[in-house]
């Protein structure tokens, strides 16, 4: 099932609806990619609430989009990991290092708003220190 | 003659099926017994306070037990059954134990009362050998196993409390309040194991979800000692928290779990770490963009 990927301002939101195969997880990889230059966005968020389970791969597919988003110029945040999938991840050595996360869609986009206003000097995969 | 019942979840199981002639001499006994109440209890009484068994209690208490425990023991000697006594072992062991008597002493006083009888057979019966023998046969399987249920029955009173115990903290143990709007607190108190660090785990990830909290002041001071396992436990509660959008601080560490942490090798350095818990609460303020001032800094004077 392919992703749907929305562009909002400088933003673009992908919104996972339903457990995806690794197949449509490397689907989903490129595609962001390759709008990130077309639609020259600043930052992405990928949200994951619908999941209930996540796996190496698609925690390894998250992570390299958060990587090379930010060599294309935007950042990343991951939003709506549900309590229990964080637990099972961290259980299994899987934390997303490097990558921003956020509660949900909402806080996602201040962060992302925080990020932008910082410019260059932006934070990475933490809230940013004053 | 009546048929004796036998009880059959006894833990000294597998003894022979009293005879008729053992169960004779059980009731010659118990006549025997009886008979000598006051002066074997007195005596009994007398070994206890003198073995310092039962220091816990006064000298008042210690006898009107040894009544009681007397009156049951040979009470379960005459029937051979044994619900009265377990019963009334589970009671006394319910009153005795809050007063911190241990398991030696509870032991210890029953296996003083089956050396003070068999003596007072032995008195009794010390001109014909043959009898005494055949006395002690049919008395010392009762009275070992009537020590048997009494020490049973107290050790598994203890472990009910023991039990009831770890329960009562499991639920106390874990409150996460929120301080201010986003701000969430978790004093951590006591021993850290993989059962409970999950449990404390869960119940933070659910109220950072609830409360939409942005930063958790995770306080330590009520821990007493870590080690690498308790510690990389609390890297991923960190973890985990991130991983729903929350920074976490951790704060209290101790000079002995810090010292401890870096002789062992602990890399904590992912975890942001302030001294005690103002400090944390401070920080966490600074990160949510509050400032706390004093009233007459804020209300412009005259």
């Amino acid at each position: 099932m392919e992703v749907p990927i929305l562009k909002q301002g400088q933003n673009l939101i992908a919104s996972i609806q339903s457990a995806l195969t690794d197949a449509d997880l490397s689907q989903l990889r490129e595609a962001l990619i390759e709008r990130v230059g077309r639609f020259r966005a600043r930052g992405v968020i990928v949200d994951v609430t619908a999941l209930d389970v996540m796996d190496s791969f698609a925690v390894r597919t998250l992570r390299d989009i958060a990587h090379m988003a930010r060599l294309r110029g935007a950042e990343t945040v991951i939003v709506g990991i549900q309590p229990e999938v964080a637990f099972a991840m961290v259980q299994l050595g899987l934390t997303l290092k490097g990558v921003a996360t956020a509660l949900d869609l909402e806080e996602g986009l201040a962060f992302l708003d925080r990020a932008g206003q910082a410019g260059l000097d932006r934070p990475r995969g933490r809230i940013e220190r004053a | 003659m009546p048929t004796r019942s036998k009880d059959r979840e006894s833990p000294a199981a597998g003894l022979p099926a009293p005879t008729e002639d053992t169960a004779a001499l059980l009731r010659e006994l118990v006549a025997h017994l009886r008979q000598n109440r006051t002066q074997l209890r007195e005596e009994w009484a007398r070994r206890i306070t003198r073995a310092q068994l039962l220091t816990a209690m006064t000298e008042e208490e210690i006898f009107a037990e040894a009544t009681s425990v007397y009156d049951n023991y040979v009470e379960a000697l005459e029937t051979g059954t044994f619900e009265a006594l377990q019963a009334y072992a589970r009671n006394l062991s319910e009153r005795i134990i809050p007063r911190g008597v241990e398991t030696h002493e509870v032991v210890g006083i029953v296996l003083l009362l089956r050396d003070v009888l068999a003596r007072s057979l032995f008195g009794k019966y010390h001109e014909d050998f043959d009898k005494l023998n055949r006395i002690l046969d049919a008395y010392e399987p009762a009275a070992n196993r009537i020590a048997n249920t009494v020490a049973v029955g107290f050790v598994q009173e203890r472990e009910r409390i023991i039990r009831q115990q770890q329960e009562a903290i499991r639920e106390l143990s874990t409150p996460v309040l929120q301080v201010r709007e986003r701000l969430l607190i978790l004093p951590i108190i006591g021993v850290i194991d993989p059962q409970r660090n999950r449990q404390l785990t869960e119940q933070l990830l659910r109220a950072i979800r609830t409360n939409r909290a942005k930063v958790v002041v995770i306080d330590i001071t009520g821990v007493a000692a870590m080690d690498s396992n308790v510690a990389n436990q609390l890297v991923q509660t960190v973890e985990a928290s991130r991983l729903l959008g929350a920074t976490v601080i951790v704060t209290g560490l101790s000079p002995e779990i810090a010292q401890t942490l870096v002789t062992i090798g602990v890399d904590l350095s992912e975890m942001a770490t302030v001294g005690d818990l103002q400090g944390g609460i401070e920080e966490a303020e600074r990160l949510l963009g509050y400032k706390v001032l004093p009233l007459e800094e804020v209300t412009p004077k005259g």
